[in-house]
């Protein structure tokens, strides 16, 4: 009755080899890297990025372990940090002419020291939290009611040339709050307005109040429009922060949206808070100036003079010179929106610019009186400015709305865009939650944390091979199982080990022995009652696993709550307990039992079994006599 | 090895009375500390910031003080954490400084009286945050106990899941009352650890009342107070067992764990000392006065055709 058949065995062989395949890269330590990454939002690392790196690298005569791309970064890996400084110096030359104007971010990294057949099956280790490594966490909070506000403000501007593109005579378009006020004089113009908003803005919805004689239309951004518009300001906001922290040169940073409204950046190894706080909260500012078209600017352009007096030399992306005069005619707080779009007559990709009431009027003067000139838009960022674009004026352009066309491609356009929009942020952030980490501390924790499982399994080892002898035995094996397993799940999840997470760990092992126990009481139990060994293995098994059931599901009711309604470490410590609790349902139960009926199941006149002392009182005259042996 | 050589059923139940007076008046005295004296909640709840920064030497807690509240801020806390060489500081929020101006001003000022000062760790936590947790750890604790009260009244009866959830819940005050009346501080951790704590003793009560519903089964003659007597000696050593197996790793987290670990290690010990007392002595008495009778089980076992039931075959 105590035998697993063959597949049985076989699923446990399964499991175990997937347990240590992937409880294994955990074990290989970290070796020193270097990993290129793109620095601006237009240089892409792909596998021309690769080759230039293994020449860089051949070329300075190291030999990495491998490089690689990974994702749109490219790793090299080292045996020693000093053959790692040296790669970064080589890279660092090849790649990047201009110290002052990084294309690619050269950072030292930590990769796992894992050999490569265990990498190619996807087996990493798992990813250790700020807490184990050290570095910084911002939580930021977007405030959306600003961006709704900026949103409004542009949806204004756009009415108002509507209205008079289609010459419709209003007494005035103001925006109240999030909402947008366009007073009429009659009910047809009333009329014709409510069409034309509703025609062209899908987006708003439009209440008409009568006020004396006049009519009041109000304008308000629809619910859904509105998760747009905050949607958008989220992921802008985000590609913004993207952009500054490359700057950074940290190896593995994290952004990413936490709920509706908030944005976490994780900085794993950065020290420099004050520099990390300082680069999150700088906005970058855009400005727009005319192109000096004289004949000292011409000849200065291509470097065959001086700067002429009043103007400055910018380069643009493609790093050719450009003459700009030092007025500033509009910023970045002007421009609204920038989307990359297609010309409706030519089909030709184009960028679209929305500006604010008051940049619509200067553009309009400007744009009038510069008729076939040229304008720039530079982007000034760390102080230093750089040419986006720089686009030749074909007419008079009002109303707020800019498109820029022409020699460009649909990534050129969508770069272009993200560019002009990087510059600003879509709406204002406020950091709410900072931790800062520092490295000896993170190593600290490691050591705490594996110190307090360690020891802890240790005690509890002891006493269960003292006190249930054999069955001891196996139920440590199980416990050494579920570690495994639990790990091994992890590592294949990614998932972020942190202090917490350690902390479910050694719970879930000591909550984890309780099956054991269980099954281990109920065997003497039974022996005790006088059955016979094997009947006693048997019953035990099954009579505990209906409580071993009842008990983890409540376990793991607790732990999915902390899960579900958890945030931070809360969270990294649910779902090690969750996972922890289902690992040890599988150990404790089907692996302790394949142990036990592998050694014991073929015996078929099997007199004992090593469980401890089974201890009777002495009363015994219902009971039949029993075949344990005391004290074994 | 044998620990546990019980001749007899232990008659607990003839003292339900007292222990639930026991239970009561700790309990009470629990809700009276968290009344008067309030959690002493970490900032993660409050909001403000923490700096924790290392000496080289055994630091002066009083010079740090001093240096701190020389730059204006007022209830400010200063103490040792961990050795006597690390100092915690804690800061309320202000309005109008920026946390990343905070913890750079202190730690210039420390830097200036001693310049071998390294900042360990800073935490930051506005006070939007904080309203947050508090919300999301009762909706939690809310869930924990939904989501046991209709598991065990599915699985059991709907007397086992209440009494079970009370027994619990009564485990969790004491926590907390321990830590108001200490004035240990009250962490996310430590919040972590209450709920591990409440489905843990949930699987003590689980264990008590799988014997009971057995024990209806076996002893047909018995009346429902000999029942919970014999089910409670009968699982008297493996609840010893587990619970010291258990705590042997709560104690390794508290003694190898270092500071961050200290609190949530205590919670946990705290919680199985009385999740053992209250899921035996509490549950089972609450159980036994909500009236569990034989029917309540023996009948619901039979619908289900549980494999394990002895009479199962005596159903057509």
């Amino acid at each position: 009755m105590n035998r697993y058949p063959v597949w049985k065995y076989a699923i446990l062989v399964v499991a175990l080899l997937i347990g240590v395949l992937y409880t294994l890269p955990n074990f290989f330590g970290e070796a020193p890297a270097v990993q290129v990454s793109s620095a601006k939002a237009t240089v892409k690392v792909d596998s021309v990025v690769l080759q230039r790196v293994e020449e860089a690298l051949r070329g300075a005569g190291l030999a990495p372990d491998y490089v690689s791309l990974e994702g749109s970064s490219v790793r090299a890996r080292f045996d020693t940090p000093d053959n790692q400084l040296k790669a970064k110096d080589a890279i660092q030359k090849a790649l990047i002419p201009d110290a002052a104007d990084p294309a690619y971010i050269v950072a030292l990294n930590l990769v796992s020291r894992s050999p490569a057949w265990l990498t190619a099956l996807h087996a990493q280790p798992m990813y250790l939290g700020l807490d184990l490594r050290g570095g910084v966490h911002f939580m930021l909070q977007v405030d959306m009611q600003a961006a709704l506000t900026k949103r409004a403000e542009s949806l204004a501007g756009d009415i108002r040339t509507a209205l008079r593109d289609k010459n419709i005579r209003h007494s005035g378009i103001a925006r109240d709050g999030q909402a947008i006020d366009i007073k009429v004089r009659d009910e047809a113009t009333r009329q014709a307005a409510s069409n034309l908003l509703a025609d062209q803005f899908a987006e708003l919805q439009v209440v008409a109040t009568p006020e004396g004689s006049e009519f009041k239309l109000r304008a308000s951004i629809k619910p859904e429009a509105m998760r747009k518009v905050q949607e958008q300001a989220l992921k802008q906001n985000i590609t913004t922060l993207h952009n500054r922290i490359n700057e950074l040169g940290v190896a593995e940073p994290v952004i990413q949206q936490q709920g509706l409204d908030r944005i976490v950046v994780q900085l794993p190894g950065v020290q420099d808070t004050a520099k990390a706080k300082d680069i999150l909260g700088r906005t970058a500012t855009l400005e727009v100036r005319l192109v000096d078209e004289s004949t000292e600017a011409r000849a200065a352009e291509t470097g065959q003079g001086p700067v002429p007096f009043g103007d400055e030399k910018y380069l643009d992306r493609n790093g050719q010179a450009v003459i700009v005069k030092k007025q500033v005619i509009l910023t970045g707080e002007n421009l609204t929106d920038a989307q990359p779009g297609f010309d409706g007559q030519t089909q030709e990709p184009t960028v679209n610019l929305t500006l604010d009431a008051k940049g619509a009027r200067i553009f309009k003067d400007v744009t009038r009186e510069n008729i076939n000139k040229r304008m720039a838009i530079i982007l000034f960022e760390k102080g230093k400015g750089e040419v986006v674009t720089a686009p030749v004026i074909r007419s008079e352009i009002g109303g707020g709305r800019v498109q820029i066309s022409g020699r460009m491609t649909t990534m050129e356009a969508n770069d272009t865009a993200l560019l002009l929009r990087a510059g600003s942020l879509a709406a204002p952030m406020e950091i709410i939650e900072e931790y800062t980490i520092g490295p000896s501390l993170g190593a600290d924790n490691i050591e705490r944390g594996i110190h307090s499982v360690v020891w802890g399994m240790v005690a509890i080892a002891a006493f269960m091979c003292v006190y249930y002898m054999l069955f001891g035995v196996f139920s440590t094996v199980a416990l050494g199982v579920n570690v495994l397993l639990l790990i091994a799940i992890l590592s294949m999840l990614q998932a972020t080990l942190t202090l917490p997470g350690i902390a479910a760990m050694a719970l879930a092992l000591g909550v984890a022995i309780d099956s054991n126990v269980l099954i281990n009481e109920r065997i003497r139990e039974e022996l005790r009652a006088g059955a016979s060994p094997q009947a006693a293995i048997a019953a035990g098994y099954e009579r505990a696993w209906a409580t071993i059931l009842d008990s983890n599901v409540t376990t793991l009711i607790a732990g999915l709550a902390l899960l579900a309604f958890g945030t931070g470490p809360v969270r990294g410590f649910a779902v090690v307990h969750c996972i922890g609790i289902l690992t040890s349902m599988f150990s404790a139960v089907f692996f302790s039992r394949g142990l036990v009926n592998l050694w014991y199941g073929r015996r078929k006149k099997l007199k004992s079994v090593a469980i401890g002392q089974v201890w009777k009182p002495e009363d015994t005259s219902q009971l039949r006599s029993v075949a344990a042996r005391g004290d074994q | 090895m044998e620990f546990f050589r019980i001749k007899k059923d232990i008659p607990f139940m003839k003292y339900a009375l007292v222990l639930n007076a026991i239970s009561f008046i700790t309990f009470a005295l629990a809700v009276f500390f968290l009344i008067t004296r309030g959690l002493h909640l970490s900032v993660e709840f409050t909001g403000g910031t923490v700096m924790e920064v290392a000496y080289t030497q055994t630091a002066d807690i009083g010079k740090v003080r001093e240096t701190v509240s020389s730059l204006g801020y007022q209830d400010v806390i200063v103490q040792n954490f961990g050795t006597s060489r690390d100092v915690m500081i804690r800061l309320p929020v202000q309005k109008g400084v920026t946390s990343a101006q905070q913890s750079e001003q202190v730690l210039a000022a420390l830097k200036g009286q001693d310049a071998e000062v390294t900042l360990r760790r800073t935490e930051f936590v506005g006070p939007q945050v904080g309203d947050e947790l508090v919300h999301g750890g009762l909706m939690a604790l809310g869930m924990v106990v939904l989501g046991i009260v209709i598991y065990l009244a599915f699985r059991f009866e709907w007397k086992f899941g209440v009494a079970a959830i009370i027994a619990n819940l009564h485990d969790v005050v004491i926590i907390l009352g321990f830590f108001a009346f200490f004035q240990w501080e009250f962490s996310l951790s430590v919040l972590a650890g209450v709920l591990a704590v409440l489905g843990y003793s949930v699987n003590e009560s689980v264990v008590i009342f799988d014997r009971i519903r057995e024990a209806f089964r076996k002893f047909r003659k018995l009346s429902t107070r000999e029942v919970i007597d014999h089910a409670i000696t009968s699982t008297m050593s493996r609840t010893i067992i587990t619970h010291a197996s258990t705590e042997a790793m709560v104690l390794s987290m508290f003694f190898f764990g270092g500071p961050s670990l200290h609190y949530f290690a205590l919670a946990l010990t705290i919680g199985i000392l009385f999740g053992i007392y209250s899921s035996v002595f509490v549950a089972a008495a609450i159980a036994m006065w909500l009236g569990v009778k034989r029917e309540d089980l023996v009948k619901s076992q039979r619908k289900e055709g549980d494999p394990n039931d002895p009479n199962a075959g005596a159903v057509v």
